[in-house]
Parts: structure tokens; C-alpha cells; sequence
């Protein structure tokens, strides 16, 4: 590799950084915006969510006596996890700055160390609300994680690697010629997880916490402050995540130019929270013995990918 | 070896001057024995390590004469498999021994009555007989005199197994374990007896078989129903969750953390005399160890008992080392060597992993136990307040045992992963596609373990107390904390540096694979180091996190509350969710119908609802619908011949004499067959 190459990596890689620091909010604010242009309110402003992070990092914090070094581990744990798993995520065409052979693998179990993470901290609490989320929660995510795991094996059956860049890399576009099929199903699937993982309707409402939607947004039920600040940012940095492994299946495109390719990508992510926007506003709330079963859905839709491509 | 006859010696010795002490002074007879393990042990890893760096330490085998007429030979040999699981033994056993010592000791010399202090010394006797027994299985090299050390194990952990004898759910427990063990050592019988060289009508075993030895396939069957019994592999596993909840805390501990792997440690010891497997011996033990590691889990997260629920997540760590093994003989069978290091390197990982964790686990639970007396977990709550230093570490160990990121456990299910994906991208048609619908039972497996664990911590050690016993613990003893440290810190060490460990063992996956197992894994693509090294900064990445909140509230000030109760102003600890609420909906409603337990409930009716009740029946659903039923099936049919006995002397008279009429005739007709 000559210099200039060296340099571009490089300047990606910087790019990465700040895409996925800076960006993650900016797509929490157009879903609501989204939402609320659907029910003929104005809504808050795009740059809501960035007002409500610089806000709650200057709150003081109210920690409960119930509470021991748990609840205060779950923000932190959880931001560290998912920032970590942003790193191994290719944005756009563009190789994520931290690749190896089987990360995809360690993709899945950082979430699932978020995951775990949060239910601990919210059952440290000691109040029923917490619990009924914490256990709502994982029993959900257990389902999701073969799901998410399956469209990872299709992607590593189509490109022969087991490294998430190299997966998600340039080789998506041949594949669409190749197994549009199968490609189909893993994006319909991957959509399914991504609205269960990060608290969309028809799984949880974001904006309340009433019983019949206790799921993600109960969890963090008693925190305040910086604490509950990481936690919102945590939550816009999974959306991403997840968004990001949509849109690279979805989306392949890429340019000549290595620097275009980032306007588009921020494009494509921006069509997809309105999507997501659009979906949370059409469809009603799914009972509750629903939700495994549209899990288990998901999951056999990216294992029947998977079974498409076996010959 | 000389060092270690002296260990087993020394073990042995200890343990009779701590029976002989006991009556007298039980203080000094737990000294005593604490003593003996723990000088012993460190004795016998000095010749262990050895073995696995091949330091040539001194000579590494021993055969001596011993009941020549049956076949036996007094043949012990230190080879790096066999000094892979001492150092397992020897380490574990050490700490637990420590351990037991606060554990089981009463208060002072004075207060205990002669029963219970000879029951102490019993019991110190029977753990350090226990901990020989085991390491002389690892050496033995005959077949007869694995089999006697083989028995001895299974007495000696009987004994402690029905230490609190005057329960009587620990004497059935203990029954239903020597019933177990005893059905398993009858397969290690025949499996011996064939494994015998019969023309020299010696047992010796060693050295790996020829490759056309006519009873491969039957031994094989053999090894696994035989060693899976100890093992815990499913169908046989039915006697661990009673053992091991039954036990005292450190004697569950050893049982769970080393006592199961020698079966494991069996089973490699076959696959290594037994050579190249065949195709289907791989996907058998795939099967199997993947079905016992969804049904331990899925057992698991519904039991009430803290040491029931260990003991089942035992099963499943078992299923998913068996699962290693499984994989590395199925790409041993197909020449793919990279897969057969992938999988054995991650199953002798996860031997080391869950002996470390499910050691630290235990003691952590007997913690629990020995503060609060209860292991019923509804009662608990609250011990991250009153018991910090348990609590936390059995946080920890909750953590590891879940296989998460950047703890120990996630390392070896890393490799066992890779080595199905491996197998699922290089196998061609449906096996590569077996091989991938593995990685997703895996993943529900891991799934599963989360809940399991999130629920085992949430509901022991957080929130408030449910009962009193709870709320009056104490934290344990500084040589309770001890052992629990130390394997913390080695479960968080080994975590970071796995290459360390794959290096050190790698000796032991050559030694079965006979061929270069680290070579083979660099083939892969599959780096361990890498992974250290990825662990590491996600450990960093929590300190940076952990920094950067404590900063931001340090800046902005803090304020103390009551939980947020929407409102109602007097909440009760009894609001909390409780443990069976937790696992409700995975377990009642999305487990496969054989695992799910049997839910009996009158839920609130009518306007004024009156009493209601529920009612759940989590026990094995093997025991229930497996053995039970067949041996009801076996009873009933026997009980066809319940007219024989009828209690008339005259007609046994009659029955005697018709025998012996039938023995004589039976003797004339040979004889004139033969003349």
C-alpha cells in the first residue's frame, strides 16, 4: 500500500469516528419528527434529541437506596459495548477501522452484554416495573439473537469470510445478481430485529412505559441525569448499528469517489428512520404473545435465506 | 511422579490423622486435613506443569506389580492430558478445600456434640480420598486399576454428597446418585474388559489401538454412555442436579468444577486410544452436546434453588464441551484440520473456563447458603448490601458463566462458533448447512444463559430482601473470600490472555490430534491473540466509559431516593419480581413442551376473587418422562411374577429341590455329550 492509500484509510477511519459519535441522534430526532408530521402536529425540531443529551449531561443525578455499584454500572457497561460493536461495523462501502476473523460473533454477544447489562442494572432497583422489563427484555432478545446471527451466516455464506467488513463489504453488490433471494429475506428479517432491539412499535412504544409496553423503556425507569444521558445516546448509537447493517445490505452502492459515498450513506440512514417513522405510525402495538411469535418469524425467514443458498 | 505418589500420600495421611483428631478437637482436625490438600496439591503441581511446559522434570511414568491374576498392574503415567486435568484437581481441590474449612466449622471446640464432630472428621476424611481418588484416576494407565480409583471417587463423594444425612432430600439425592454411577462404572466394565489385550490378560491401556481393532464402534458407544454418565451428558445426567444440590458448598464445587470433567477427561482418553474417528462419531457428540446444553439451561432458568440452577448450568457447559469434541472429531474424520483444532481447542478451553467459573460460582452460592441458610432464591434479595464482597463475585461469575464479552467463557464459545462456521463455509451441501443451523441452536443456547443468569443475580443479590434471613446475612469469611478471588481474578485474566492458555494447552490437543494443533489453528484465520487483545479494550473502553460518568456526575451532584414506585407510597419487597415470574414467559410459554415445567394454577376468578393458588413441578423432565416411566413400566411387569413369592416355606423347599433336580440333570447330559 503506498502512502496515499495509507492516508485515505486513515481519513476514513477518522470519518467512522465522528459519523458514528455525531450522527446516532440526528436519526432518533427525524423518526419523531416522522411520527409527528403523520399525526398533523409539528413536532419537535430534528436536533431535539442533541438539546436533550447536552441537557441531562448537566442535570444532577438521583440515585435510589435500593441501588448498589449495578445500576450505575449498566449505563456505563452498555455505552462501552455498543461503541465498541460501532467499531467493527462497516458504514457505507467503507471498511469499519477494526476487523478480524470472526467478529461476528463478537458483534452480536457486545449486544448481548448491553443487554445483559441494563437488565441487571434494572433489576437493581427492586421494583416491579424494572423486573417486568428486564424479563421481557431478555426473553425477547434471546429469540432475536438467532435471527440477527442467521442473516450474518447468509452474508458469510455469500462472501466466504467471516469478517463482518469483508461480509458487508464490496462484495454485496455482485451478490444481489447473484441471491437477491435470500438477500431479501435477511433484510426483511434484519428490519424485524432492528424494531425489537431498539423499542420501535409494533414491539414497545419509546414514549411510554405503561404495562402493555414495558419493555426497554421501563428499564430505565429510575435513571437520572449523565447516567440517563448515556443511555439515550446508547440507544441512538444500536439504532445506527442496526440501521447501518440494513442499509449495507439494502443500499450497495458505492462511488468512484471514496468521499461520496458518505453523503449517500447518511442519505440512505436518513430514508430509513423515516421509514422506521412511517412504520411506527401505521401499525398499532402487537399483543404481547405476538411478539415471540414475530421473533420466531424473523428467525426462520433468515434461516430459510440460509437454506436457499445451499445447493 | 515421585512427587506425586508423595501428594497422593500426603492426602491420604491427612485425611486419616484429621478422622483419628476429629472426635477431640474438630478445629484441629480441619486444620489437619485443610493442610494435607493444600501442601499435597502444590506438590503435585510442580510435576503437572511440568508435564504440560515439558520441563522434564524427573520420570513420568510408573509400573509396578498388582493383582498380575486379574489382568492389573500398578501403571501410572503422566502424559499432558492426564496432567492438563491434575492441574485442574489439584488447583480446585485446594481452594475448596480452604474454603471448606470456614465453610464446615463450627464455632468452637466446645459446642459441637462427639456425632457431629466425628461427622466433620468423616467428612474431611472422605474429601481428601475424594481428591486422591481423582488424580489416581487421571495417572492410571490399567484398566483394573482405573476402575478401583474409579470406584473409590464415586464412594468418597457419596459420602459427602449425604454429609447433612438427617435430610432426607440429600439421602435420596444421595441414593440417586450411587445408582448413577454404579449404572455408569457397568459400562466402564465391558468397555475395559474389550478395551483388553485378552491374549496377554492384561488391562494396560495407553497406547493409541490399531486402526482395524474390531470393537472401535462398541467402545466408543461405550465411553460415552459410560464416562457421560460422571460427565453429565444428556440422558444420563438425571443424578447431577440432585448431587449437587444436595452436597455441602465446597464439595459441589469440586464435584461440578473437576469431579464431571473426569468423565469428559474419560472421554478423551478414548478418542485418543481409539485414533481417527469415524464420519458419524462426530455428529453424535454434536447432538448430544447440544441437546443437553439446551436442556440444562432450559431447566435452569426455572428452578428455585441457587445450586439446582448451577448444577443444571453445569449440564449445559458440559453439552457445549462435548460440542467441541464433536466438532473436532467431525473435521478430524474429514482431514479438516483446522476445524478439529478449532473444536478441540475450544473444549479444552471450556473445561478450564467452567472450572473456574462454576468453582467460583458455588462458593459464591455457599456463601449465600451459610449466612442466609436458605437456598430457595424466592427468599433472598438484597445480598449486594449485606454480603458486597459475595454478591459481587457471584456477579462475576454470573457474567462469565453468560459467555460474555471481555470475561473468560466468551473465548472458548468464540472457538466452538468458529469452528462450526468453519465447518458450515468448507463443507459443501447439507452438512455445511447442519453445521450453520448449529451456530444458530448455540446462539439460542446463549440466549438462553443470559436470561438464566441475569434472573440467578437479580433475583438473589439485587433489590431488596424478601425475608428475613435475607435481610440479616453476613458476608463470608476471609477464607471463604479467598478461593473466590482467586479464581475472579483468573476467570477475568484468563479472559485477556487466552493465547497464554491455547499455547500452554496446546501440548494436550496435539497429544490427541497428533498433529500440530497451534499450526493448524493459524490456518483457520482464527486468532485467539487478536481476541486478547480485543477483550483488553473493551475492557478499556468500560474504564473510559466508567471515567466519563463518574466525571459528569461528580460535576453535576447526586442525590439519594427511594426507588420510583409510581406513586404508591409504602412498596414491599414482596412486589418485586420474583424468580418465577421472570422465567414465565420463556419458560411456560416458549420452551419446547417437554422442557417446560408442569403449571398448575387457579388464577383470581369472578368479581371478589377469593383464593387462588399455583402450582409448578420443575423437576427433570428425563427423570419424569424417561427413567420414571420406565422403570414404573419395568416395576409393573415385574410385578406379573409377585405370585411367585408367596411366603410358603414348603413350596421354596419345592422350588430348591426342582433346581437342584434341574442342576443334576443339566451336568449328566453334558457329560454324556462329551463322552
Amino acid at each position: 500500500m503506498n502512502i496515499m492509500e495509507v492516508v485515505l484509510t486513515i481519513l476514513h477511519v477518522l470519518i467512522h469516528f465522528t459519523v458514528a459519535a455525531t450522527f446516532p441522534p440526528l436519526l432518533l430526532g427525524i423518526i419523531n419528527k416522522t411520527k409527528a408530521l403523520f399525526a398533523g402536529r409539528v413536532g419537535p425540531p430534528l436536533l431535539q434529541p442533541y438539546y436533550d443529551l447536552l441537557r441531562l449531561f448537566q442535570k444532577g443525578s438521583v440515585f435510589s437506596t435500593t441501588t448498589s455499584w449495578v445500576f450505575r454500572a449498566g449505563p456505563v457497561v452498555g455505552l462501552a459495548a455498543v461503541a465498541m460493536a460501532l467499531l467493527f461495523v462497516p458504514l457505507g462501502h467503507h471498511a469499519a477501522p477494526l476487523s478480524f476473523t470472526g467478529d461476528l460473533i463478537l458483534l452480536a454477544y457486545l449486544l448481548g452484554l448491553a443487554r445483559f447489562v441494563t437488565a441487571a442494572a434494572a433489576l437493581d432497583t427492586g421494583s416491579p416495573f424494572e423486573g417486568m422489563g428486564a424479563a421481557r427484555e431478555v426473553t425477547f432478545g434471546c429469540l432475536a439473537e438467532p435471527a440477527l446471527f442467521f442473516g450474518l451466516l447468509v452474508m458469510a455464506k455469500l462472501s466466504k469470510s467471516l469478517q463482518v467488513s469483508t461480509m458487508l463489504g464490496d462484495a454485496v453488490e455482485a451478490d444481489w445478481q447473484v441471491a437477491a433471494a435470500p438477500l431479501v429475506l435477511v433484510a426483511a428479517s434484519w428490519f424485524i430485529v432492528m424494531l425489537v432491539e431498539n423499542c420501535r412499535i409494533p414491539f414497545d412504544d419509546p414514549n411510554t412505559h405503561l404495562e402493555l409496553t414495558m419493555v426497554h423503556e421501563v428499564m430505565v425507569l429510575d435513571h437520572s441525569g449523565p447516567a440517563l444521558g448515556m443511555i439515550l445516546y446508547t440507544a441512538a448509537l444500536k439504532l445506527f448499528l442496526f440501521g447501518a447493517l440494513i442499509v449495507r445490505i439494502a443500499v450497495p452502492v458505492s462511488t468512484v469517489n471514496g468521499f461520496a459515498d458518505w453523503p449517500l450513506f447518511l442519505a440512505a440512514m436518513a430514508v430509513l428512520a423515516v421509514v422506521i417513522g412511517v412504520v411506527e405510525s401505521v401499525l398499532a402495538r402487537l399483543r404481547l404473545v405476538a411478539i415471540p411469535q414475530l421473533l420466531v418469524a424473523a428467525g426462520l425467514l433468515a434461516a430459510f435465506g440460509m437454506v436457499l443458498l445451499t445447493k | 511422579m515421585t512427587l506425586l505418589l508423595w501428594a497422593i500420600g500426603l492426602l491420604l495421611g491427612s485425611g486419616m490423622a484429621a478422622l483419628l483428631v476429629s472426635r477431640k478437637s474438630p478445629i484441629l482436625a480441619t486444620r489437619l486435613a485443610i493442610g494435607g490438600v493444600v501442601i499435597g496439591c502444590l506438590l503435585g503441581l510442580v510435576p503437572a506443569s511440568a508435564a504440560l511446559y515439558d520441563w522434564g522434570i524427573g520420570a513420568n511414568a510408573l509400573s509396578e506389580e498388582w493383582m498380575t491374576e486379574l489382568g492389573g498392574s500398578l501403571r501410572l503415567r503422566l502424559d499432558p492430558l492426564s496432567a492438563f486435568f491434575a492441574i485442574l484437581i489439584l488447583g480446585i481441590s485446594a481452594l475448596a478445600a480452604v474454603y471448606g474449612g470456614e465453610y464446615m466449622l463450627p464455632r468452637n471446640d466446645a459446642g459441637q456434640s462427639k456425632t457431629a464432630n466425628k461427622k466433620l472428621g468423616f467428612a474431611w476424611f472422605f474429601f481428601n480420598v475424594l481428591v486422591a481418588s481423582m488424580l489416581l484416576v487421571v495417572l492410571a494407565r490399567n484398566g483394573l486399576l482405573f476402575l478401583v480409583a474409579w470406584e473409590i471417587m464415586a464412594l468418597a463423594s457419596y459420602f459427602l454428597v449425604t454429609y447433612e444425612s438427617e435430610r432426607e432430600d440429600v439421602c435420596r439425592a444421595g441414593w440417586i446418585y450411587l445408582v448413577a454411577t454404579h449404572l455408569g462404572t457397568a459400562f466402564l466394565l465391558i468397555f475395559f474388559v474389550l478395551l483388553g489385550d485378552t491374549e496377554t490378560g492384561s488391562l494396560d491401556f495407553g497406547i493409541p489401538l490399531a486402526g482395524d481393532h474390531p470393537a472401535r464402534t462398541a467402545l466408543f458407544l461405550l465411553a460415552v454412555v459410560g464416562f457421560g454418565t460422571k460427565a453429565g451428558l444428556v440422558p444420563f445426567h438425571v443424578w447431577l442436579p440432585e448431587a449437587h444440590a444436595a452436597a455441602p458448598s465446597h464439595v459441589s464445587a469440586l464435584m461440578s468444577a473437576v469431579m464431571i470433567k473426569l468423565g469428559i477427561y474419560g472421554l478423551l482418553r478414548t478418542i485418543y486410544l481409539l485414533g481417527t474417528p469415524e464420519p458419524w462419531w462426530g455428529p453424535t457428540l454434536m447432538i448430544i452436546g447440544l441437546v443437553g446444553g439446551l436442556l440444562g439451561i432450559s431447566q435452569a432458568l426455572y428452578q428455585r434453588d441457587l445450586k439446582r440452577v448451577l448444577a443444571y448450568s453445569s449440564i449445559e457447559n458440559i453439552g457445549l464441551i462435548t460440542l467441541g469434541i464433536g466438532i473436532g472429531l467431525w473435521g478430524w474424520s474429514a482431514d479438516q484440520m483446522g476445524i478439529a483444532a478449532l473444536g478441540f481447542a475450544g473444549a479444552i478451553l471450556h473445561i478450564w473456563n467452567h472450572a473456574l467459573m462454576k468453582g467460583l460460582m458455588f462458593f459464591a452460592a455457599g456463601g449465600v447458603v451459610h449466612s442466609t441458610g436458605t437456598r430457595d432464591m424466592e427468599k433472598l434479595g438484597g445480598l449486594i448490601k449485606t454480603m458486597p464482597w459475595t454478591a459481587t463475585l457471584l456477579i462475576v461469575g454470573a457474567a462469565a458463566l453468560a459467555a460474555l464479552p471481555p470475561l473468560n467463557a466468551f473465548v472458548s464459545e468464540w472457538l466452538l462458533y468458529l469452528g462450526l462456521l468453519r465447518a458450515g463455509l468448507d463443507f459443501p451441501d447439507s452438512r455445511g448447512l447442519g453445521a450453520l443451523l448449529a451456530v444458530g441452536m448455540l446462539a439460542t443456547i446463549g440466549g438462553l444463559t443470559a436470561v438464566c443468569f441475569v434472573r440467578l443475580l437479580g433475583i438473589a443479590c439485587l433489590g431488596t430482601a424478601r425475608s428475613d434471613e435475607a435481610r440479616h446475612a453476613h458476608d463470608a469469611g476471609p477464607a471463604m473470600r479467598l478461593p473466590m478471588l482467586i479464581l475472579a481474578s483468573l476467570c477475568i485474566a484468563s479472559g485477556v490472555l487466552p493465547l497464554v492458555l491455547i499455547t500452554v494447552f496446546s501440548r494436550v490437543m496435539n497429544q490427541i490430534l497428533g498433529a500440530d494443533a497451534l499450526a493448524n489453528l493459524d490456518s483457520t484465520g482464527a486468532s485467539v491473540a487478536v481476541l486478547g487483545w480485543v477483550q483488553l479494550a473493551i475492557w478499556a473502553a468500560i474504564g473510559c466509559s466508567a471515567a466519563l460518568l463518574w466525571r459528569l456526575v461528580s460535576k453535576s451532584g447526586t442525590a439519594a431516593h427511594g426507588t420510583w414506585d409510581c406513586g404508591f407510597a409504602a412498596p414491599t419487597a414482596r412486589m418485586q419480581y420474583t424468580g418465577r415470574s421472570f422465567a414465565e414467559i420463556m419458560a411456560e410459554r416458549l420452551l419446547p413442551l417437554p422442557f417446560r415445567p408442569r403449571v398448575s394454577r387457579t388464577g383470581p376468578q369472578g368479581l371478589f376473587p377469593g383464593q387462588s393458588s399455583f402450582q409448578a413441578d420443575c423437576s427433570d423432565p428425563v427423570t419424569e418422562r424417561g427413567y420414571v416411566w420406565l422403570f414404573q413400566r419395568v416395576g409393573n411387569a415385574c410385578m406379573r411374577l409377585w405370585w411367585v413369592q408367596h411366603g410358603t416355606i414348603n413350596l421354596y423347599l419345592v422350588y430348591l429341590m426342582v433346581l437342584i433336580f434341574l442342576g443334576l440333570a443339566w451336568m449328566t447330559v453334558r457329560t454324556w455329550v462329551l463322552l
